[in-house]
């Protein structure tokens, strides 16, 4: 044939025109590959997130206080887990497998959040991690479900009901700190001094300067741009700090009458740079954590495959 | 003449686009195939679904609610997990 029809693709048409119309894309949909890669490494990313992100709360359900705030912190960071499971199992329906996946991490091919790359000095850190880090996640995921990729949407929304007890424990807990000695008010301060700007990091680079943004948004995989989300989260927690007498360590943060939101100081992007390419305080230790707890844990699923095979095999006689 | 019951099959059906699939009944097929076309025609004649998921009844393990309490336990002991359980004052209560 010499007049074969030239232009879109029919395929791309149907996904272009299912985003256009807020439709969701599902697994077994046809989708442009640039799309599937986008979304697989956004989710793994997350799910990497979730789980690296238990360790350094993880450091402090030991060390809790009292037996409340210990079982709550536990119950917290079970839950961390489980938002891990969600993302993970909504990767595995592009295709990829979970191995796949944790070899990425390993061997540092796929990205976590660069904010657990923080260590959490005190046990005003823990909860003040529920605050503010909790806080910022939960401002990035309310957005999210409205993303294009059904299971991804579907996993956002299961996860964003139990995130709001997470945030509520931790600034509930600094506020006790804040309203309790002066050395418990200091060490929370202190926790909000080094939390606060690798929070507002979490929102990833300026708009102008975010190398994935533009396609993503095109997509509709991101709802809001980094800056739009990364200034709803300031505007709604700077009160929250002034409201338990804390500081925000900024000195540019300012109310602007005319727009309606904080001004703020310029975040210090090198800082950024270091930590999500490796230098950061901890990232040699998440990572060796997380392989040694896999590596701790081998015996235990080779003893269950060992049963089941065993199982089968009476069956089959 | 074949006397066997043809197997059973679970359906679940898409609604709409980002949605769950969820279960809307059951029905008799000789193949999945079968059991989706069959499925088409017993659940989706108004456009109810987007998408439908057949799988054999007999490839579904389920819990019992009698032996397994636990699964079902509301955790009523752990009211901690739930937001509502942290009071802060109104000015900051929107979280
Ligand atoms: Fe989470
Ligand atoms: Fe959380």
């Amino acid at each position: 044939m010499t007049d074969k029809p030239r232009g879109i693709d029919p395929r791309m048409a149907g996904f272009n025109e299912k985003v256009a119309n807020d439709q969701r894309i599902e697994p077994k949909d046809w989708m442009p590959d640039a799309f599937r890669k986008t979304v697989l490494r956004q989710m793994s990313q997350h799910a990497h997130s979730e789980v690296i992100g238990m360790q350094p709360e993880g450091t402090w359900i030991t060390r809790a206080p009292s037996l409340h705030r210990k079982v709550v912190l536990l119950a917290k960071v079970q839950d961390e887990g489980g938002h891990g499971l969600y993302l993970y199992s909504a990767a595995e329906t592009l295709g990829t497998s979970r191995e796949e996946m944790e070899n990425a991490l390993h061997e540092g091919r796929a990205k976590y959040a660069s904010i657990f790359n923080y260590p959490a000095l005190s046990w005003a850190d823990a909860v003040a991690i529920g605050w503010l880090v909790d806080g910022a996640a939960i401002v990035n995921q309310v957005s999210l479900q409205r993303t294009s990729y059904g299971p991804y949407s579907r996993a956002m929304i299961r996860i964003c009901k139990e995130e709001s007890f997470h945030q509520r424990q931790g600034y509930e807990a600094t506020m006790v700190l804040a309203r309790g000695s002066k050395e418990q008010r200091a060490m929370a301060q202190d926790a909000l001094n080094r939390w606060w700007w690798p929070s507002l990091m979490m929102f990833g680079p300026h708009d102008s300067e975010s190398a994935h943004s533009g396609q993503s948004m095109e997509w509709k995989l991101k709802r809001e741009s980094n800056d739009v989300l990364r200034q709803r989260f300031i505007d709604q927690t700077v009160p929250q700090a002034e409201f338990i007498g804390l500081t925000i360590p900024d000195p540019d943060l300012k109310w602007n009458e005319e727009c309606g939101h904080y001004d703020f100081g310029e975040i210090d992007w090198d800082e950024f740079k270091q930590v999500i390419s490796g230098n950061g305080p901890c990232n040699k230790q998440r990572l060796a954590h997380h392989i040694r707890a896999a590596e701790d844990g081998r015996w235990v699923r080779d003893a269950m495959h060992a049963h089941a095979q065993k199982q089968n095999k009476r069956e089959v006689a | 003449m074949n006397k066997q019951a043809l197997p059973l099959f679970e359906v679940f059906i898409r609604s709409k686009r980002g949605l769950d699939h969820r279960h809307v009944g059951s029905l008799h097929a000789e193949d999945p195939e079968q059991a989706l076309d069959y499925a088409r025609d017993v659940y989706l004649r108004r456009s109810e679904g987007v998408s439908i998921w057949v799988v054999r009844s007999a490839n579904i393990t389920a819990s019992q609610e009698s032996d397994v309490g636990s699964f079902y336990d509301p955790m009523d002991d752990k009211p901690y997990r739930h937001a509502t359980h942290y009071k802060l004052p109104k000015e900051v209560d929107n979280m």
